[in-house]
């Protein structure tokens, strides 16, 4: 019973925080809402003994708000907090798509004769999701990781104000390089 | 607590995300919804590892969902700095440029 009232109101805020992502009229506002959601999100993965899965949620979602805070800082180019916004376009056909996409989960959720639990959870719950890890499920990790590399380096060409490219040319033959601000002394 | 429960809420804050995804015109913005559908998903899976079958190696989608998410947050920062640099602002109608 408890847990039941738990969850709803870890549940209500969440919605509600997410919602209120689209609803406040100031981005800063926004990304609280959603670090919020997520940690609503978190706690309510707490409560059916995902430890570990929960605090990472909740860990690398402040992380991420408090990356997206820096971000707003540099190029917005105003006080986030203050600066009222509405940037919306085809909002009629969006809250028509999303309602519609709601009564057909919920609906989903509702009527779907769902299976019975089939076995029971492990005692320590995050000590068996290490050894899946390590063991019967490593390829998984083993997929991730480059995912993750490449991310890196895909991240660093794409935000990279000035790469070798634009200071060697597209064979990277061009020398001296083509800086702004010209280097060395004065040697070709 | 059930899993209709669960999934009712995972489905909207899955809608929630929808709409702030195809409605916001700040790339930001957009990220935020994905965010909150993946966040959605995140809890969806959570209920049916546990009640369906919480079998001990089942965890490992949830953690790769949220792979999934740190992936996406990552290369949206990077092109919404890309916009910036180049002028474009950080709106997704300005950034239609492979469009025409």
């Amino acid at each position: 019973m408890l847990e039941a009232i738990v969850f709803w109101t870890l549940g209500a805020v969440a919605v509600a925080a997410g919602a209120a992502v689209f609803k406040v009229d100031s981005m800063a506002r926004a990304t609280y809402a959603l670090a919020v959601s997520f940690v609503a999100v978190g706690l309510a993965l707490l409560l059916v003994d995902l430890h570990y899965v929960g605090l990472v949620t909740v860990l690398m979602m402040v992380m991420e708000m408090a990356i997206m805070a820096v971000y707003m800082v540099m190029f917005m180019g105003m006080n986030p907090a203050l600066m009222p916004m509405s940037m919306v376009h085809g909002r009629r056909t969006a809250l028509v798509v999303s309602v519609g996409t709601f009564l057909l989960l919920a609906a989903g959720a509702l009527l779907v004769p769902w299976p019975s639990r089939r076995d029971a959870p492990p005692v320590d719950v995050t000590a068996a999701l290490g050894e899946a890890l390590m063991g019967s499920k490593m390829l998984v990790m083993i997929t991730v990781s480059p995912v993750m590399l490449a991310t890196i380096v895909a991240g660093i060409v794409l935000a990279a104000p000035r790469t070798r490219y634009d200071r060697f040319g597209d064979d990277l033959r061009g020398h001296p390089a083509d800086d702004p601000q010209p280097g060395g002394v004065g040697r070709r | 607590m059930t899993l209709q429960a669960v999934l009712l809420v995972a489905a909207a804050l899955f809608s929630v995300g929808l709409y702030g995804a195809l409605s916001q015109q700040v790339v930001v913005m957009v990220m935020m919804g994905l965010e909150l559908m993946i966040n959605a998903v995140i809890l969806a899976a959570g209920g049916f590892w546990w009640f369906l079958a919480p079998a001990a190696d089942g965890q490992v989608l949830l953690l790769v969902v949220i792979a999934a998410m740190t992936v996406e947050m990552a290369m949206g920062f990077a092109v919404a700095t890309l916009l910036h640099r180049h002028g474009a602002g950080d709106m997704t109608d300005m950034a239609a440029d492979l469009s025409r």
